[in-house]
């Protein structure tokens, strides 16, 4: 097992591609924690995952909100005392073209997508530092690296998490600690299938290997960098998406 | 607290001696106390004491008075 007695924190992991990340870092043999905003949705993802054999712990908590984050790491660093692994994967798709983006559209999804990121490695950094190690994942989007019509404010929050990707690198590996950032395709998902049936189409046309991509597709690249496998990576933005054009 | 474990957590994160850790002392006064060497103490200081500090409070603890003090917020005395 890649990840056997590893402590892993994995944002928005009640479903959707977190849910895949944390059932798959639970399979190679890590402690998970699993957070959402949703108790009693948290406290059902444990059960499953608990039921089925595997190590897992509640993070619940709103990670958009500085003060909800810091109460969490509180609750936290009660159950452990140490930190290999942050996944920060929460994120929203509220799409409009750009005459008609509403100002709270563009502040909620920066909040949750952006600001997150750096409010949980804040904490999560300090935790690692400790042990001189860790990894922190972040998930980006091929819309973040590429860009896409429609997508300005979505595109702009996760080109927004490769920048602090990049320089979280920089910053923490005299630390110990490897920050890197997987940008997903076009992949099945809640969030994927909320999108009208004719850009649906045009989208699985635009990826070479013409298909969706699965969210275990994500969460395979993601244990590689949570692993040692990887263990000289660091400041990269790995794409996962089929060789889609965009 | 013990005045030690603090004077200890200045002594190792910082890399300078005891009897410069006085309550005067401040952030950036001297060279081994830089914004990286300021990390490294508050790691030292959470690991000691099993605390989380707030962003805030590592932002306002400028000087060895002002980590006593702002430890004591944590239930933790000086």
């Amino acid at each position: 097992m890649l990840l056997k007695d590893k402590v892993a924190i994995v944002t928005g992991a009640t479903r959707g591609i977190g849910f895949a990340i944390a059932k798959q870092l639970c399979q190679q043999g890590a402690l998970v924690f699993i957070n959402g905003r949703d108790a009693d949705k948290v406290a059902a993802v444990v059960s499953e995952l608990t039921l089925e054999g595997f190590s897992a712990e509640a993070f619940v908590c709103d990670v958009s909100d500085a003060d909800s984050v810091k109460n969490a790491f509180r609750l936290f660093i009660k159950k452990s005392k140490r930190l290999d692994v942050l996944v920060n994967n929460a994120g929203i798709l509220d799409d409009a073209l750009i005459g008609m983006v509403t100002q709270k559209q563009i502040v909620s999804t920066f909040t949750i997508n952006t600001f997150s990121v750096l409010y949980m490695s804040q904490y999560a950094s300090r935790i690692m530092a400790r042990n001189k190690s860790g990894s922190i994942v972040n998930i980006a989007s091929i819309i973040g690296t590429n860009g896409n019509r429609g997508q300005a404010v979505y595109g702009g929050s996760k080109a927004a998490v490769i920048g602090i990707t990049k320089s979280l690198a920089k910053e923490l590996a005299v630390s110990g600690i490897r920050v890197n950032a997987v940008a997903p395709g076009f992949i099945d998902t809640d969030m994927a299938r909320s999108i009208p049936d004719d850009v649906f189409s045009e989208r699985v046309n635009s990826v070479a290997m013409q298909r969706i991509g699965t969210p275990e597709e994500i969460a395979g690249t993601v244990t590689f960098l949570s692993s040692n496998l990887s263990e000289y990576v660091t400041g990269q933005v790995i794409g996962v998406d089929g060789g889609m054009l965009i | 607290m013990s005045k030690n474990a603090l004077v200890k957590c200045f002594v190792e994160a910082l890399g300078i001696n005891e009897e410069i850790v006085v309550d005067d002392l401040e952030y950036n006064s001297i060279p081994q106390w830089d914004s990286i060497a300021h990390m490294i103490l508050i790691a030292a200081l959470e690991d000691e004491f099993d605390i989380m500090l707030d962003t805030d409070d590592i932002i306002d603890m400028s000087s060895v008075a002002n980590a006593k003090s702002i430890l004591a917020k944590y239930e933790v005395t000086s």
